[in-house]
């Protein structure tokens, strides 16, 4: 009989496949992983602390570098929050431009989820296609706020300027080669063999567990349970759209996979219907300079982000800088999964895992 | 199981935990203050007779003599929610550890006794999580001086 020993294998912090800063430790025995150890932290810089000493206009880019794939939902998720702390009505143009610039974050960000998954998985071609589709919507945000990565277009009270001539045109043709884009990516790589042969049936998280675990987004649909903020507690107008939740059967790495490219027509179609529906006028509220909610008020707001439940829990003192400002970071509490979706797999899965989780760094390690 | 109804609830739990209870609303939530030493059977019922499954958001705010911890409850698929609240002594920051009811309070309380230093009984690794070990003092205190790290 041979004697055997435990051993760690560590993957990242520096590591492709860990999407920026993540540290895995695998204790293995053998080729079977007995535990993973998640350490985060390699890019924590405190934005909760930053956020007291910034007045709640100067906080707004801040927002912006919590989940950079997404950029406008966190900063979607701030403003709303701080409406709301002040009672801000938002002019009806600016919430039709909001939802297009939203769910345009929200493909952008599965984009880069399904290009990223293709490359941790070795389907390098894959990651072409999501990058080439994804610089079409990157443009699309430089003609807004002139940002393409961290835009901050979103602002308190709406957005910081009109859209221009060209964006309409530049959405809708957009729009229209969503379901090309998606019966690409369904042929080139949910279709393969191989592909679907490391991922079906790795890391499977059943539904009890995804609940207990906090986990939210297309991570928890994926197990089956159709619960999205828009429709659970639709936040701005989304209680005026049409669409449907892609829900998974197995919970398991190809159903997360295939959730993300099917929400991405989902979102199409809002953004459909918000073209039709956007009206003329105003695009920002009349906000005054100095914003000073009253002492003592305070406002926990969740919006659905592309990875999950994004919270914002803000504590005023009645001056112009939050007295206490908390976010609930989709990315973070859906990592804790991790090591419960890992356990009893082989070396190969915690790559797949890490990959159909798509956690965000930025968001986590806030 | 019954259908819920928040006054019914409210009324139930008054019953059972007397003075350690009180509650109050603010413009979007039902608030339940609770005695720190009742906190786990509070939550306990929240989420095994009241249906609260998804602790959504744990954090904590620091008031000077005393820390309050707060909890957004929500229940998936019904979607009512609850925010619960108790108050820690800065002088002895320590309270039950969530994490038997649910386990997604593992690093979100690793979380608060990092940058907060309040400090939870009952969590088995209980270490920082997002600053790095050696580091000293808790930032989001509000008498943490900023640059002051040696």
């Amino acid at each position: 009989m041979l004697e055997t020993d435990i051993y760690t294998v560590n993957v990242g912090p520096i590591h492709p496949s860990t999407h920026g800063g993540l540290h895995v430790e695998a204790i293995m025995d053998g080729e079977i992983i007995q535990d993973v150890v998640v350490h985060l932290g390699y890019v924590h810089r405190s934005v909760e602390k930053i956020a007291e000493g910034k007045t709640y206009q100067q906080f707004v880019p801040y927002t912006a570098r919590l989940d950079y794939l997404a950029t406008n939902l966190p900063v979607l998720g701030y403003c709303q929050a701080v409406e709301k702390l002040l009672g801000i009505e938002v002019p009806e143009r600016a919430e039709y431009i909001r939802v297009i610039m939203a769910e345009l974050s929200r493909i952008a960000s599965h984009q880069i989820a399904i290009s990223a998954t293709g490359i941790d998985l070795g389907a390098t071609t894959g990651l072409m296609y999501g990058m080439r589709d994804r610089e079409r919507i990157m443009n699309i945000f430089e003609m807004t706020g002139g940002q393409r990565l961290l835009s901050s277009y979103i602002r308190i009270g709406g957005v910081a300027a009109d859209i221009p001539d060209e964006f309409i045109p530049a959405v809708k043709s957009l729009v229209q080669d969503i379901p090309r884009m998606m019966e690409e990516y369904n042929g080139l790589m949910t279709g393969n063999e191989i592909w679907a042969a490391r991922m079906e049936g790795v890391g499977i998280l059943a539904p009890e567990t995804a609940i207990q675990y906090g986990v939210t987004g297309p991570n928890l649909r994926a197990s089956g349970i159709a619960y999205d903020l828009r429709k659970a507690e639709p936040y701005g107008i989304y209680d005026r759209f049409d669409f449907d939740l892609p829900l998974g059967k197995r919970g398991d790495s190809l159903d997360r996979w295939q959730v993300r490219i099917d929400e991405i027509g989902q979102s199409g179609r809002i953004i459909e219907q918000a073209l039709k529906a956007m009206p003329e006028g105003e695009i920002k509220a009349k906000v005054p300079k100095v914003l000073k909610p009253a002492a003592g008020k305070e406002v926990y707001h969740r919006i659905e982000s592309a990875k999950g439940e994004l919270g914002y829990y803000i504590v005023s003192d009645g001056s112009s800088k939050p007295y206490r400002l908390h976010v609930r970071a989709p990315s973070f509490i859906n990592l804790m999964v991790l090591p419960v979706i890992c356990r009893g797999g082989v070396f190969q899965d915690i790559i797949t895992n890490i990959a159909t989780l798509d956690p965000i760094l930025g968001e986590s390690d806030r | 199981m019954q259908e819920f109804s928040l006054e019914r609830m409210i009324q139930e739990l008054e019953g059972l935990l007397g003075d350690k209870v009180r509650t109050g609303s603010d413009q979007f939530f039902t608030v339940l203050y609770i005695d720190p030493a009742a906190l786990t059977i509070l939550m306990g019922k929240l989420r095994d007779e009241y249906g609260f499954n998804h602790l959504a958001n744990l954090t904590s705010v620091d008031y000077g003599e005393e820390f309050e911890m707060v909890y957004h409850l929500y229940s998936i698929p019904d979607n009512n929610k609850v925010l619960v609240k108790t108050r820690v002594p800065r002088t002895l920051a320590e309270l039950d550890s969530l994490i038997s009811l649910w386990p997604t309070a593992d690093w979100q309380e690793r979380e608060v006794y990092d940058l907060m230093g309040i400090k939870f009984k009952g969590h088995p690794n209980l270490v920082r999580v997002l600053l790095p070990e050696d580091f000293e003092g808790h930032p989001l205190r509000k008498d943490y001086l900023m640059g002051g790290r040696k």
